[in-house]
């Protein structure tokens, strides 16, 4: 990770000198301890281990429970790996029929959640459904097809729409590489596929493994389809210890498990990285060539990114589609739908802002001091986002309550007055809550893109005379402004997904569209809960549009053009 | 120096400020009340007529059970909330013993609901029963094919039964019934049975009755009122409810209930509403729009509910669901029922 030598020590004692890193570095502080701190208090369960339930588990299903979450995690890592890569690559570096469309049409399904596609497909596929009913019709009633129910349905579905983490990250990085590069290895005699494999997807490989990651922790934390799918994970069984068992240590203590995992996850990304630096100093001169496919091959790219775009996206939001005018035309708009769909902007929005915010300082702090302490705290602070929405937001009640109740007490002594609790059940903590919950979001795609910026501009803006601030300003913020772009968007459809955390945590009477959802498929009533799922697909759907004209229009070239060429990688 | 003190002063000024804000929903004449409820379904009618009769308005809070629980439990004293309603007994047992709510002494609610369907200390009251029944395809089998909850072990129905997964409420609480009613080492063995038919286990009431109706099993286990709502939309759907139990302890039932919180700051409306669910009117509204039983004996079900038959209800106190829960969770895990 060091520069050579001299430079990097000369840039780091003269970094260390001015008063802006020390600001810097004190605010990245707090602001990681103050994520932390739900995370710890998740750590820190562990200090009263509840044998009974423990010893009762390993009796009876850990093995199997770990199996289970080992092998979603695994499954839904390597299908959106290899799902994502695969379309990027399609999209970047050939020209066939329709492909200027599924350029941005694969990252649709991003705006799903993951809940509601697993009821969508249920309702589809599943033995009473109306494919298993007609092909029942068709070849008699004995017919029997595989159980969607199952740790390969969950599997499937979850990476229909996870995968567009790997893709959107992938195809940002392709487009952005050099064809330089490229080109150089196709003239010493690589075939495509050798130069791909060698030369575009290792210096991809940042974003390749970030959205990976990001993937697999998402399918850690998911309750909301493994419940629906009677897949028995660690996440499931929080829940039951904790809603069916009365407690809610156990349930807490499970969940280090999870953090566990998420740690190893988090080091596995850091070691692939390696000592390896992905800088670039050149800007893209001009647009890699695409080969153009004909004939069968054409056929096949067109047909396999249709057959994703139509399992992932088109035939869910069609059947919520069918439902929710079912349902509009019989009962009209449902009541509240409005204000829920303006809280739930409004609350991605802010916590999109203050992810950024956050995510910014941490990773410009880490770069400008790379020191370990400062990497752990960042790395720590990024844990939550493979915690259940449920677990964070327990972390998140209890020490805000705790705080309320002595701040309500300290004003009830100095004022006479009962003033009631002022944090808990405020949009405040919610975002909180988010805040810890999508920091890792937002940090992968902050870190990624400042990682591509070489220490050198740093040491030049820095040698010049620029501050730290001023070299943030003029230098990195305009070259990674794609990167933040993709952090606030990313967050933005997270958390406009999110539902456990905002059913806890949120103020009296303020609903959100996630919440509808939640209100009637606890009931049973899937098709009422159609309107305000399609809802939500479609508001996630505008940043995610956004998101994909950031990352990289076509032809845009991927750094703008006030870059000096010629800055060796060092 | 002059301006830290003014700084404390205008500091002061706004919490004040902000207090009395607060203070002007605090204590008095309520004329709103917050709910917090994880009933999400069939409730419009009876609270709408509630504010038209009182004037008060209603604040609902919905999420489930455990987030209501320990939202209540973090709050403590400052909570905003004055009712709890949750759709189990199980999780009013729990907020009881937490200490959560309040003892009621109403004599309109001690005579509007039975006592098995009431807290034995009086912190919650039963709305609404909801009967958790066999159900049957009227295509594939025959009710005198049927008789109790324990033989649906029999071999018979290998691989022809559907059941909702052991993480779900209404089947802990069925298990925590049997555990009570029978021991729990028959209850066990019942349960083990059940697993030997190698259950199809289907996530939500109302698509195991569409996986009955559509012959993916025959025979299943579920809440009386989802199949009424499937009838009520195709009266020609193949499935109806079969009475088990009915020379032994009868059907087991759980409830959807209402508690007062320990610390609402408006009590007194506060029961006064509990009072008002459990009236005729309110109870009548609540079984039209969720087809559930009334738990007040003076309001008749809905008709499509009588055609169904009278049955033998299991007495048992409804507390029995939260107490012997976690013991049939861990049965459940026991005898790997999923």
């Amino acid at each position: 990770m060091e520069a050579p030598v001299a430079t990097g020590v000369s840039a780091r004692t003269r970094v260390a000198r001015g008063p802006g890193p020390w600001l810097l570095t004190a605010a990245a502080v707090l602001a990681g301890m103050v994520v932390a701190v739900p995370i710890l208090s998740v750590l820190l369960s562990l200090a009263n281990p509840v044998h009974a339930v423990w010893a009762h588990l390993w009796r009876t299903q850990m093995v199997e429970l770990l199996g289970n979450t080992l092998a979603l995690m695994l499954g839904v890592g390597l299908g959106s790996l290899g799902l994502g890569v695969a379309l990027a690559w399609l999209v970047v570096f050939f020209e066939f029929p329709g492909r200027r469309g599924f350029e941005w049409a694969l990252v649709l399904p991003l705006a799903l959640p993951a809940y509601v596609i697993g009821f969508v497909f249920l309702g589809i596929f599943e033995f009473a459904g109306p494919l298993q009913t007609a092909l029942r019709q068709v070849a008699g009633p004995e017919l029997r097809l595989p159980d969607l129910r199952s740790g390969w349905g969950v599997v499937v579905v979850m990476t229909l729409v996870l995968y567009p983490y790997v893709y959107t990250l992938a195809r940002a990085a392709f487009l952005e590489q050099s064809p330089e590069a490229f080109e150089s290895a196709r003239s010493l005699g690589r075939s495509r596929a050798r130069a791909f494999w060698d030369v575009s997807l290792p210096l991809a490989r940042p974003a390749v493994v970030a959205g990976t990651t990001l993937a697999c922790m998402e399918a850690l934390a998911d309750y909301g389809t493994v419940a629906t799918f009677s897949y028995r994970t660690l996440t499931e069984a929080i829940y039951r210890v904790w809603h069916g068992m009365f407690d809610r240590l156990a349930a807490t203590q499970l969940a280090v498990v999870l953090l566990g995992l998420s740690a190893c996850l988090i080091l596995l990304e850091r070691s692939s990285r390696g000592r390896a630096r992905f800088t670039q100093g050149r800007r893209p001169t001009h647009a890699p060539a695409r080969m153009r496919l004909a004939g069968g091959r054409a056929l096949a790219a067109a047909g396999g990114c249709a057959a994703v775009w139509i399992l992932a996206f088109g035939l869910p939001v069609g059947q919520l589609l069918v439902w929710a005018v079912t349902v509009l035309r019989r009962d009209g708009l449902p009541r509240g739908f409005l204000p829920a769909l303006g809280n739930s902007l409004g609350l991605a929005a802010m916590a999109a802002g203050l992810t950024l915010g956050v995510a910014l300082v941490l990773a410009y702090a880490l770069r400008l001091r790379p020191s370990r302490s400062v990497a752990a705290l960042v790395r720590g602070a990024s844990l939550g986002y493979a915690l259940p929405g449920a677990v964070i937001a327990v972390g998140v009640l209890l020490p805000l309550s705790t705080l309320d109740h002595a701040l309500a007490a300290a004003a009830e002594r100095i004022l006479g007055l009962d003033a009631g609790l002022l944090l808990t059940g405020t949009a405040g903590a919610l975002l909180y809550a988010y805040l810890v919950r999508f920091l890792a979001v937002s940090l992968q795609a902050v870190e990624a893109t400042l990682a591509r910026i070489p220490r050198s501009f740093d040491e030049i803006a820095r040698s010049l005379g620029a501050g730290a601030g001023r070299t943030l300003r003029a230098v990195h913020v305009p070259l990674i402004r794609r990167g933040l772009l993709a952090a606030l968007l990313l967050v933005f459809v997270d958390v406009m997904k999110e539902m456990p955390a905002t059913l806890l945590l949120r103020p009296l009477s303020l609903d959100t569209l996630a919440i509808a959802v939640y209100q009637r498929t606890a009931e049973s009533l899937w098709e009422e809960a159609a309107v305000p799922a399609l809802a939500l697909v479609l508001a996630g759907l505008v940043p995610v549009v956004l998101l994909l004209r950031t990352t990289g229009g076509s032809n845009r070239p991927g750094l703008p053009a006030i870059l000096p060429g010629g800055d060796p990688i060092p | 120096m002059r301006c830290a003190l003014w700084r404390r002063r205008a500091f002061a000024a706004a919490v004040l400020a902000l207090a009395t804000a607060l203070l002007g929903a605090g204590p008095g004449e309520a004329t709103e009340l917050v709910v917090y409820s994880s009933r999400h379904y069939g409730n419009e009618a009876a609270f709408e007529a509630f504010k038209q009769k009182t004037g008060i308005t209603l604040k609902i809070l919905n999420a489930s059970d455990a987030q209501l629980f320990e939202r209540l439990k973090a709050e403590g004293d400052k909570t905003p909330a004055d009712v709890l309603i949750t759709v189990d007994a199980g999780n009013l047992w729990k907020a009881g013993t937490a200490g959560l709510l309040a003892t009621v002494d109403s004599r309109e609610l001690q005579t509007n609901i039975p006592t098995q369907l009431r807290d034995p200390e009086n912190r919650w009251f039963g709305l609404t029963v909801r009967a958790r029944t066999i159900m049957y395809s009227t295509k594939r089998v025959k009710p005198e094919e049927l008789s109790t909850y324990a033989a649906l072990g029999d071999p018979k129905w290998k691989g022809r039964l559907c059941l909702r997964s052991s993480s779900h409420v209404y089947n802990q609480s069925l298990l925590a019934a049997m555990i009570k009613r029978h021991g729990e080492a028959k209850a066990e063995e019942m349960v083990r049975a059940w697993v030997a038919n190698q259950p199809i286990l289907i996530d939500g009431d109302t698509k195991i009755l569409e996986a009955v109706a559509a012959g993916q099993c025959d025979v299943a286990v579920t809440n009386h009122y989802y199949l009424a709502r499937l009838l009520m939309k195709d009266p020609s759907f193949p499935v109806r409810p079969f009475w088990p139990d009915q020379q032994g302890t009868g059907v087991h039932v759980n409830i959807s209930g209402a508690g007062v919180t320990a610390h609402s700051k408006h009590k007194t409306e506060a029961i006064r509403f509990i009072e008002f669910l459990s009236t005729p009117e309110a109870q009548a509204m609540f079984a039209k729009q969720s087809q559930e039983f009334p738990a007040n004996p003076a309001v008749a079900p809905e008709p499509l509910l009588t055609q169904w038959g009278a049955f033998k209800m299991d007495d048992l106190n409804i507390a029995a669901a939260g107490e012997f829960q976690p013991a049939a969770i861990r049965l459940a895990d026991r005898v790997g029922y999923k």
